[in-house]
């Protein structure tokens, strides 16, 4: 059911590969993983096969476009492709507007910290494991929260998930990038 | 923003704003809260891994598979669009000195000097933000030291402070603070003394004022 973890270290990789080099066989790679998941969460919420093959199209457009603004520090590339699907939703299909927290201040030094990248990644593996070890009625509970538009009330401390450990990981990624920002201005 | 937060963005919103399930006013409460918060913005940030984490252990029968020219369409669009423009995907911050967070401006068309305030009676003004249905969001002016109107909630109301501070009967509330009310909840919010307090509100029910003056006023407000 679960690919091997060696790919899923990669998909980084591919992301830089298209950011410096626009390499298509690494898009290629990228897109034969992803476009299917895309596509079938998109018609998990209620798209036609037709709209989701078009939403998804632009979504994997959009992932080779804005390759320079992925932080792997901060996200997977699963969790980034996520959030470009889900705000693509929100816009095409349930044509409405989604307000968007304001950006960090990027500051000229905000290369990610490597350390950060890579417990971060591992975090990642850490959740998608737990998830997919989840009682299948908890495991369905969260995914219609996500695929579907149910309730959330409940989910949160229902299922349990180590959220916490990415949370903290986060916050200390943000925390060295406004002090990356102060030192700089 | 360094000034301490203490009253938060509940886990089922956040959540719900990572599911992409929350509708425009309160997507717009979210989005201002974690302009300012670091917390939630690492909170929300977990639950966006959450999702990469489904959408990555998608079962194989739930993916779909995909056109036959789907990967050479896909590179068709790419080549077609490349013309250089890839706009953020998140408004750049504020200028400094800012009393609204990026997203806030957003819908004003500027800061404080943007808003088109409407006086709604004892001092009181508030300006009601175009947004989609499902609830409504609103900025409140409230002079230093003036009391709101004592009321309940048919739904839940969540207030937060972007100048000057309140307190209501639970407790005290400053920039970037979160009130959450809810059916159960009546409380009479009145501003600190020391500064005019500006706050963006929003709710999906109307307002139960228990006074009647602001009941006869409620239609004008639109709360
Ligand atoms: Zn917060
Ligand atoms: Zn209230």
């Amino acid at each position: 059911m679960t690919e091997p973890s060696p790919a899923r270290a990669l998909w980084i990789g591919h992301i830089d590969r298209i950011r410096e080099d626009k390499d298509q066989q690494a898009f290629a790679e990228l897109f034969a993983y992803f476009a299917p998941r895309v596509k079938g969460f998109l018609m998990k919420s209620g798209a036609d096969s037709a709209q989701a093959e078009e939403c998804m199209q632009e979504v994997m457009a959009t992932i080779w476009q804005k390759a320079h603004l992925f932080d792997p520090s901060r996200a997977s590339v699963a969790t980034w492709i996520f959030t470009v699907a889900r705000n693509r939703r929100i816009d095409t299909l349930r044509r409405q507007r989604r307000p968007e927290p304001e950006d960090l201040p990027w500051g000229p030094e905000a290369e990610p910290d490597q350390e950060d990248v890579i417990v971060l990644q591992q975090e990642s593996d850490l959740l998608r494991q737990a998830l997919a070890d989840l009682p299948e009625a908890q495991r369905d509970l969260v995914e219609r929260a996500y695929f579907g538009e149910m309730s959330h009330r409940e989910i949160a401390d229902a299922t349990g998930l180590p959220l916490g450990t990415i949370k903290s990981r986060i916050r200390l990624a943000l925390e060295r990038l406004r002090h990356a920002m102060n030192g700089s201005q | 923003m360094t000034n301490e937060i203490r009253h938060h963005l509940t886990d089922a919103i956040l959540m719900a704003y990572a599911a992409g399930s929350l509708n425009e006013a309160f997507s717009l409460m979210v989005a201002t809260h974690v302009s300012l918060c670091d917390e939630c913005r690492a909170r929300l940030e977990s639950y966006d891994a959450l999702g990469g984490a489904l959408l990555d252990g998608i079962d194989a029968d739930a993916q779909a598979p995909v056109a036959e020219d789907s990967l050479a369409a896909t590179l068709a669009r790419i080549a077609a669009s490349d013309a250089g423009e890839t706009a953020a995907m998140r408004p750049a911050p504020a200028p400094r000195g800012s009393v609204l967070p990026a997203p806030l401006r957003d819908y004003v068309g500027g800061d404080l000097e943007a808003i088109r305030w409407r006086p709604v009676g004892m001092g009181v003004k508030q300006a009601i933000l175009k947004t989609g249905p499902g609830a409504t969001a609103r900025l409140l002016f409230i002079p230093a030291g003036t009391a709101m109107p004592d009321h309940g909630h048919h739904g839940t109301e969540m207030t937060m402070v972007l100048q000057g501070a309140f307190s209501d009967e639970d407790d005290h509330f400053a920039r970037g603070d979160v009130e959450i009310a809810d059916e159960e909840m009546q409380h009479t919010p009145v501003a600190d003394i020391s500064e005019d307090c500006i706050c963006l509100a929003v709710t999906d029910a109307s307002l139960r004022f228990t006074s009647l003056l602001p009941r006869l006023a409620q239609p004008f407000l639109r709360i």
